[in-house]
């Protein structure tokens, strides 16, 4: 069983448009399992209409509360705060739950013991049947934090499944950036998959993209995506892959055909003969060539 | 003025729109831009700023002295993060789940917990052009980009730019920790979508952040606008989100971004569209809802 995780650093690359195209693809060659780890705008179900059979609320951590009848309102917890989570609302005490980290020092350092930990729920996370395959994916309560947690409980849920299904493949879809979401997506997977396109800011986040890849030690390849955009960026790209020595893997032509998808709900590799979904499939196969080769 | 440019969705056009916006506000008065989008700051791309200051930000992690430590385990009693463990004679800190609170050393009876400050990422400032402008920028292998976010609004308060007639603040995508501290205390918050399916499922979630939780007045631009998709047009209808602005679906619009040009320099008839977009906010940010 491999593991393989699509980034970008930068958003709006077409991450999600790949991971559909490639679950379409890998299941049609065995079984796979498929995680939506950008638990902060999923978009993946979007495509893969997934039928949910469980559903599991997600507890990322506890938050404070002050019980008004026990404070004395002396300043404590406002001292110790290191968010500024604590608030004085007419001389009393409050705390801004979306401030609060939970890190309950004011609730230690409280002399009255005014102040209660409360069990939060951040968001919940999904267990679906699709036509790929087992797909593993999760809702963050917007303006909630932990959302390295969640993915990390994805993951884990998405391993199981993978064992009972004896899945080839674990298919990550991961969100845009390079902090806590995407470390918890990337961390021990066997191979990334980077989707860039030629822009300045394209190039600007492939290369922290690339970076976070190398710092957990897990080997990268690129997809250029809407590489007609710009010849002189997507060269740059290009130059750049090649210093860096990372392999592109395939090259997609900007194609009007996947905003179609989108609006059908559906992977660009189902829409019929199209050129994107041409390259794609020559990506999969690229992909499957790179991680036998290792 | 302190105007947000947030979006839900990345590569939506945040950058895009926030960096033509300071231009123009820098036009017609002083301007702050902040880029706040730490793991993928874009902005000085398109803005070649020179820099003049760089701070590096620091949180605090703990550090155990051996030799007064007793092993009595409340350290990691205390702390919320499992960033502490005690072992048979030792402590180990694990500082990258470490939140920085200070919970262990004000618990620890024998005071042996000193707290020493662990770079996280950069603050940069200087100007470019008629406006300042700073980035923060998150160190590659850290988790946490909110510290750098309230670092580089503290940067801007203590050089005192949220008093600047504009202040614009460009956004990271997405819904969680890092975009609530972006959009707390700003004026209004401006919304940049697509219109596609993603798009709006997205839009959606921003508009749940800004107008639900931090009860902002939200203004929305639709980038990319054209495609045969009235989903976003018909959501901003009914939730009654007013449609400021439209980019449309261009291929010399994007050919211009991609090589780092912004969009009110490439073409002088984005220039009026976007001093209306400014005045039209300042209208939004009156009606601050209570």
């Amino acid at each position: 069983m491999r593991q393989l995780v699509v980034l970008s650093g930068k958003g709006g690359t077409g991450k999600t448009t790949v991971a559909a195209a490639l679950a379409h693809l890998a299941a049609q060659e065995g079984p796979i399992v498929i995680a939506d780890a950008d638990v902060d705008a999923p978009n993946l179900g979007l495509l893969l209409q997934p039928e949910i059979v469980e559903q599991v609320p997600f507890f990322g951590g506890k938050k404070a509360s002050i019980n008004a009848e026990l404070c004395t309102a002396c300043g404590r917890c406002e001292e110790v705060c290191r968010y500024a989570a604590v608030a004085q609302r007419d001389g009393t005490f409050c705390i801004d739950s979306t401030a609060c980290e939970g890190c309950a020092s004011c609730f230690y350092q409280c002399p009255a013991q005014a102040i209660e930990m409360r069990e939060c729920q951040s968001g919940e996370w999904f267990r679906s049947k699709t036509r790929f395959g087992p797909f593993l994916h999760a809702r963050l309560i917007p303006g909630e934090e932990n959302s390295g947690k969640l993915v990390s409980v994805l993951r884990q849920q998405a391993l199981l499944e993978a064992h009972e299904s004896e899945a080839d493949w674990i298919i990550v879809d991961g969100a845009p950036g390079i902090g806590c979401p995407v470390i918890a997506a990337v961390t021990g997977v066997d191979l990334a998959l980077l989707v860039s396109e030629p822009t300045v800011s394209g190039l600007h986040d492939l290369e922290r993209a690339l970076q976070v890849a190398e710092h957990f030690r897990v080997p990268a390849t690129v997809c250029l995506n809407k590489s007609d955009l710009s010849p002189k960026l997507a060269e740059e790209i290009l130059a750049f892959c090649a210093r860096r020595h990372v392999p592109v893997l395939a090259q997609l032509l900007y194609d009007e055909v996947v905003p179609k998808a989108m609006r059908r709900g559906c992977a660009v590799t189902e829409l019929g003969e199209n050129a994107v979904a041409e390259e794609i499939k020559l990506l999969w196969l690229a992909l499957c060539d790179h991680v036998k080769a290792r | 003025m302190r105007i947000v440019v947030a979006s839900g969705k990345g590569g939506t056009g945040k950058t895009l729109v926030a960096v033509s916006l300071a231009l123009m506000a820098g036009e017609m008065g002083d301007c702050a831009l902040l880029d706040a989008d730490v793991e993928a700051p874009n902005a000085a791309l398109f803005l070649k700023p020179a820099f003049d200051e760089r701070v590096i930000v620091e949180r605090l992690v703990p550090v155990v002295d051996a030799s007064r430590c007793d092993h009595c385990g409340r350290c990691a009693e205390v702390c919320q993060y499992h960033a502490l463990a005690v072992v048979p004679g030792k402590v180990l800190v694990f500082k990258e789940l470490c939140h920085g609170c200070g919970s262990c050393a004000l618990e620890c009876p024998t005071q042996a917990i000193r707290e020493v400050p662990q770079p996280i990422g950069l603050v940069e400032s200087g100007r470019a052009g008629s406006i300042v402008f700073a980035q923060g920028t998150l160190d590659i292998g850290e988790a946490m980009a909110t510290p750098v976010i309230r670092a580089l609004k503290r940067h801007a308060a203590r050089a005192r730019w949220d008093r600047a007639r504009f202040m614009i603040l460009d956004a990271p995508p997405g819904t969680a920790c890092p975009v609530i501290e972006s959009l707390r205390g700003a004026d209004v918050a401006l919304l940049v979508t697509e219109p596609t399916p993603f798009g709006l499922h997205d839009l959606k979630l921003a508009v749940e952040v800004a107008r639900d939780v931090l009860r902002l007045p939200v203004g929305v631009v639709i980038n990319k606008d054209g495609a045969d998709d009235p989903g976003v047009d018909e959501y901003c209808r009914a939730a009654r989100l007013p449609v400021l602005f439209r980019i449309p679906l261009r291929r010399d619009i994007a050919a211009a971004y991609a090589v780092g040009t912004p969009l009110v320099q490439a073409f002088a008839e984005y220039r009026q569209p976007f001093l209306a977009l400014l005045d039209n906010l300042g209208k939004l940010a009156q009606r601050r809802p209570a």
